[in-house]
């Protein structure tokens, strides 16, 4: 319950979520999430499968009831399965079919009609890139073509918050990319949107804000280029060893691996880099595939969910 | 909120979409619509001739008794069985959860389905008694149909009502289609549909009658059976039809789920154990 020790700003958030826990028998799938996420922004949620990821955001649709915690969805509480509510969301699930017999012209009427201010069907089928299928039954659509007209029924209904979870599994490049630009569309008209996704190339691409949860419980928190001190952490250099390097300054005076290649950690790298660099152009040596790397989304977020496997 | 679709406009747009879903699925329409009527064809074919003769009142055709009593039967099957498996097929595939996602308000989903399934059920029984009109010399008598019109819509409520039961307490789709079969063709049997027995063993009477299937089929065939006199009204039977109706109507407010049964509270579960360390 309220502690009070939370300012709470004019700006109501879009998603609050307070010590939220969610059992599954004795397991708990749900242990203790805190979650807050602001009108307009695009939220990842990330972690391996079976982390609670796809549970936490069940709750928050309203398709699951929760043990305890306190919950509010655009002021909602979603247990309590309002129409009010559910006008004002889309959800676009995970592996769920879309009514295989339905044409998907049909399938988007046949939503969009349930919302109070629908978009026109034409202009959904447009911008999920189904133009040329509208007529075309749902069961002789790809994979990836149903999934498409799984993201426009959770838009057709125009809603201020999207549940997206795992919107672009199982598309091939370009449909992703097509998918990335609609979420990009979204958000600048100012949706919010929860995203669950594996793909972390995804989340840097698309979120203002990620979450990785693990166990049950959000165990890092940040930006996409923050997260785990991501900003912070060191960077990696990496150059072929030229030959007659013997006098090479510190710290690169390491053995280097099977190709050649010296790589090296440092937390000062402008510095580093630097005297590398000098002693290079002074003895006029091209260092061959010099490269400074920061670590990826990817690694940081390996890192954390491997030490919350360990714990 | 003032331009928030209206409860009617809904039911009518969810009745649409499954009659739409029927009769895109031939398999469904051929087991409600073809299969019954096979059976006015064979057993004609079978005692195809033979006129019964019913003095003062005129020759009447075999079909006279068939024809009401298998286009009940088709009412059944249209409401009890499509029902049922339609349901359940739908909360397997998430169709049920999408639905449940959405404002679509639980009344007019239910409404658009039991509309359905009597619509379709309506059709089945004028398709019989038409063919069975034109092919096969089966009169109809005016005065009596109110009866058949009552008797109809009490049968095809309680066999709606029974199949969303039914949809509510099938663990799968395919345990669906079985456990409709394995229902609805023994009862079937006890309930004068295939074969009128004249001395029946008592416990199959006894089933006969426990079930709402062969109170349709009496209340029906009586209602186009040129040896009743009266006007048809069989208020035994509809109480019978409306008591079943009221069950299946409690069951299904009490056990129907949107969420389908393999859903990731299982695979949490799964999924945990696979990571605990060996």
């Amino acid at each position: 319950m309220g502690n009070g020790q939370r300012v709470t700003s004019p700006a109501v958030a879009a998603i609050e979520v307070k010590g939220l826990v969610k059992h599954y028998g004795d397991v708990a799938a749900v242990d203790g999430v805190d979650l807050t996420i602001e009108t307009g922004e695009v939220f990842a949620l990330l972690g391996p499968n079976g982390a609670g990821k796809t549970t936490t955001v069940e709750i928050l649709e309203g398709h699951r009831d929760r043990d305890s915690g306190e919950v509010r969805v655009l002021g909602f509480d979603p247990a309590s399965e309002s129409r009010d509510y559910r006008e004002r969301i889309g959800i676009v699930l995970q592996s769920t079919s879309v009514i295989p017999e339905l044409s998907v012209r049909e399938v988007v009427d046949l939503f969009g009609n349930m919302y109070p201010k629908p978009m026109p069907t034409d202009e959904v089928i447009e911008i999920i890139g189904l133009a040329d299928k509208a007529d075309a039954r749902i069961k002789t659509l790809s994979g990836g073509q149903v999934r498409r007209v799984d993201l426009g029924l959770g838009i057709v209904g125009d809603p201020d918050l999207i549940f997206l979870d795992e919107p672009t599994t199982g598309f091939d490049p370009s449909a992703r990319r097509s998918s990335w630009s609609l979420v990009h569309n979204l958000r600048s008209l100012g949706k919010t949107i929860l995203l669950t996704t594996h793909y972390m190339d995804e989340a840097q691409n698309l979120s203002d804000r990620v979450a990785v949860i693990a166990g049950g419980k959000i165990v890092a928190e940040g930006s996409p280029d923050t997260l785990g001190g991501r900003a912070g952490a060191g960077a990696r250099v990496s150059f072929v060893l030229p030959d007659g390097s013997g006098d090479i300054p510190e710290p690169f005076r390491v053995a280097p691996s099977r190709e050649g290649i010296v790589e090296v950690a440092t937390a000062t790298p402008t510095e580093d880099l630097h005297r590398l660099t000098e002693w290079a152009v002074r003895r006029q040596i091209e260092l061959e595939r010099l490269a400074v790397m920061r670590p990826s989304l990817e690694d940081v977020y390996l890192a954390i969910t491997e030490e919350n496997e360990d714990g | 909120m003032a331009d928030r679709p209206h409860l009617a406009g809904l039911s009518w747009r969810q009745f649409r979409y499954d009659n739409k879903t029927f009769w895109r699925t031939p398999i469904a329409a051929f087991f409600t619509i073809v299969f019954p009527l096979m059976f006015l064809l064979l057993f004609s074919a079978l005692f195809g001739d033979e006129k019964i003769e019913i003095p003062g009142r005129g020759i009447f055709s075999v079909a006279q008794f068939y024809a009401p009593a298998l286009a009940a039967f088709a009412v059944g099957s249209a409401t009890y069985t499509n029902i049922g498996v339609q349901v359940a097929f739908a909360r397997d595939q998430g169709i049920l959860k999408r639905f449940r996602g959405a404002p679509l308000p639980s009344p007019a989903f239910m409404a658009g389905k039991i509309a359905s399934g009597v619509w379709i059920a309506l059709l089945a029984a004028t398709l019989m008694l038409t063919v069975g009109v034109i092919f096969y010399d089966v009169s109809i008598a005016l005065e009596r149909l109110p009866a058949a019109a009552i008797t109809f819509l009490l049968g095809a409520g309680c066999f709606a009502s029974l199949g969303l039961a039914l949809g509510s307490l099938a663990p799968t789709g395919e345990a669906s289609t079985a456990i409709a079969n394995a229902t609805y063709l023994p009862v079937a049997f006890a309930s004068d549909v295939f074969i009128a027995i004249g001395e029946p063993p008592a416990w199959l009477e006894f089933i006969g009658n426990v079930f709402p299937l062969k109170h349709f089929v009496n209340a029906f065939q009586d209602a186009f059976n040129p040896l009743t006199s009266d006007l048809a009204m069989r208020p035994g039977d509809w109480a019978a039809m409306v008591a079943w109706g009221v069950v299946g109507s409690l069951i299904a407010w009490r056990f129907f789920k949107w969420q389908p049964r393999e859903s990731s509270g299982r695979s949490v579960r799964r999924g945990r154990k696979a990571e605990s360390p060996a």
